[in-house]
């Protein structure tokens, strides 16, 4: 039953229960993913784009069968991920970013062997197979090392050619460009780019924006456990619509005045990020409101560098997806005394 | 066909990456010196003419038992600290096929440790190596070693699921080796241990490695043992089946 999308998700949620606490143990809840609905068509590059403890990993292991949805449902390949795990599992390559989940003692060639004989590749392609992969990931010629000399950008290319062993219809990467230099990772991004265009369904998660508009035909920004906007590239963008963008470099910014900032007639959202000693402050408002006046006069007396005022760009428009998705000071872990 | 070929070639490959663990490795060439040594000094005073060698062979099979023990739990352990569990247990296949060659790697790299405590009881203290029946005894020991490979299988299924299996491995080391009459004829335990022994595996096969060593009819016990060792196989693939979803409920499988 050949199904028209490679991937179907309809409200997923999973909640991680656990203990924490040795004399008093206390329940735990986390609500991870809370209802995530998407479908990727055949030989879509499709991201899941989200920071840290979006529930990224958790909605890709959902899918990928190694967790099992707390509520809701997924088909891979039109198979149930619950059901027909078996089915899923043939049709798909899992990669994770990291340096882990490798055989550290054996060479890349008997980590390779190794997972092809566990994923059935007949023992006459093996050999082809394998030297082609080799070919593709650029590590022919050292794969009789053993992957503890490894460095982490060949770690992470050999995890890919482990993940693509079988050929699968459908590629998870789970931030494969976590830890890997810059030039390492382009040649990833050229990789991955590489095999959605030969066909193969890729879903990728990261939390770089750039990662995400560079590679994937469509963008799910996932915040909070649930999807908070889905589209193009293009289509993302028009969150910053109407917007107009400040950035001011600065030495020292205090949380107040921060806070005050964001207090301005006008502003929409402001985001600081550490770059060594300088703080890059952004600040986005209504495109109609002149608000840098106001900015510069929040932060006399603070040092500042280059102040300017720009168009807003695809990652301003991220910034705004997110934090209207962040209720102000809500937890999501909810703790529970053990009855 | 082909499965047999995978469990062999995985099998390789998991004594492969043990092997080359250093830790592995220093343990491999100290505790047979021990063993021989413990066994000869244990039973220097008994005066039967195969004291000495039954207490090697006894010797050598603890060694293999706390290979499978920790090999099995830390084994699945290890998995999981190196992330290849995820990897493993992804694979479009019954768990009991990708765990097997975990734990027959082990028992194999255990029978060095056997075949090391004897060689270094000839060498050391010169315990003659006259087994009554010497092919008995290599048929024992490849069924032994079968037979803890499949009884690890079904501890390491209950292994997946407790995050702190360590405790547990430590535990069940010396009961085994006692009960089972690894180091002393179970005729000299308290009579209470001995339905537990009479169920174990290792039991059997410790048994049938004595009767080929000092003499006795060594087949019945090596088919008990066999048998005992399918029955854990049955169990342990259906526990391990049933282990690996409540472990994708839970989710023991990552370390998170
Ligand atoms: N095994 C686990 N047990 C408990 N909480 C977890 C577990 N895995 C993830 N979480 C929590 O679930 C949330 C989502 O995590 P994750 O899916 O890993 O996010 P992401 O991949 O987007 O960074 C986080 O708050 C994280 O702390
Ligand atoms: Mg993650």
């Amino acid at each position: 039953m050949g199904s028209d999308y490679a991937i179907e998700a309809e409200g997923l949620r999973r909640t991680y229960r656990g203990r924490t606490g040795w004399l008093r143990p206390r329940r735990t809840e986390v609500e991870a993913v809370r209802g995530v609905s998407f479908t990727v068509g055949r030989g879509e590059l499709f991201g899941l784009l989200g920071p840290n403890g979006a529930g990224k990993t958790t909605t890709i292991k959902m899918l990928n069968t190694l967790l099992l949805p707390t509520s809701g449902s997924a088909r891979v390949c039109g198979h149930d991920v619950v059901r027909q795990t078996r089915e899923v599992r043939r049709r798909i390559g899992y990669v994770f970013g990291g340096d882990r989940g490798l055989y550290d003692r054996l060479s890349a060639l008997d980590n390779l062997r190794y997972f092809a004989e566990l994923y059935g590749v007949a023992p006459r392609e093996q050999k082809r197979r394998i030297a082609e992969l080799l070919e593709l990931v650029g590590l022919a010629g050292r794969e009789r090392e053993r992957v503890e000399g490894y460095s982490r950008g060949m770690r992470q290319r050999l995890h890919i050619a482990r993940g693509l062993l079988h050929s699968p219809e459908v590629l998870f990467l789970d931030e494969p460009s976590i830890g890997v230099d810059p030039v390492a990772a382009r040649e990833l991004r050229r990789t991955v780019g590489d095999l959605a265009a030969a066909g193969t369904t890729v879903l990728l998660t990261t939390h770089y924006m750039a990662e995400a508009d560079e590679l994937c035909d469509r963008i799910a920004v996932i915040a909070d456990g649930r999807i908070q906007s889905l589209g193009t590239p293009a289509e993302l963008r028009h969150h910053a619509d109407g917007r107009r963008v400040v950035e001011v470099e600065a030495y020292g910014v205090p949380e107040a005045a921060v806070g005050a900032l964001r207090g301005l007639p006008g502003v929409r959202e402001t985001a600081i990020e550490e770059r060594g000693a300088l703080q890059l402050l952004t600040v986005q408002s209504d495109a109609h409101v002149d608000v840098q006046g106001d900015i510069l006069r929040e932060l006399a007396g603070i040092r500042l560098g280059r102040v300017t005022s720009r168009e807003p760009t695809l990652e301003d428009a991220y910034v705004a997806i997110v934090n209207a998705a962040r209720p102000p000071e809500e937890s999501r872990e909810a703790i529970v005394n053990a009855a | 066909m082909r499965t047999l070929r995978m469990l062999a070639l995985g099998t390789l490959a998991h004594v492969k990456q043990m092997s080359r663990s250093s830790f592995e490795v220093t343990i491999a060439l100290v505790v047979p010196i021990v063993q021989a040594t413990l066994a000869v000094y244990l039973f220097r005073a008994g005066h039967e003419r195969h004291a000495l060698l039954q207490a090697a062979v006894g010797a050598g099979l603890m060694g293999v038992w706390s290979s499978v023990l920790f090999g099995s739990g830390g084994a699945i352990q290890n998995q999981r600290w190196q992330g290849t569990l995820e990897m493993i247990m992804l694979v479009p296949r019954r768990p009991v096929l990708v765990i097997l060659p975990i734990t027959v790697a082990t028992g194999l790299t255990g029978t060095y440790a056997l075949l090391a405590t004897l060689a270094w009881g000839r060498l050391l203290y010169g315990i003659r190596l006259d087994f009554v029946h010497p092919v008995g005894f290599v048929v024992a020991a490849v069924v032994c070693i079968v037979a803890l490979g499949m009884f690890g299988l079904l501890l390491a299924s209950t292994f997946v699921l407790m995050r702190n299996a360590n405790a547990l491995t430590n535990t069940l080391e010396y009961p085994i080796w006692l009960v089972s009459g690894m180091l002393v004829p179970i005729t000299v335990l308290p009579a209470w241990t001995g339905p537990i022994a009479a169920v174990l595996p290792t039991t059997w096969g410790a048994r049938a490695l004595r009767e080929a060593t000092t003499g006795g009819p060594v087949w019945p016990s090596v088919t008990v043992c066999l048998g005992i060792s399918l029955l854990c196989l049955a169990v342990g693939s259906i526990s391990l089946t049933y282990v690996e979803r409540r472990a994708r409920a839970a989710a023991t499988l990552a370390l998170a």
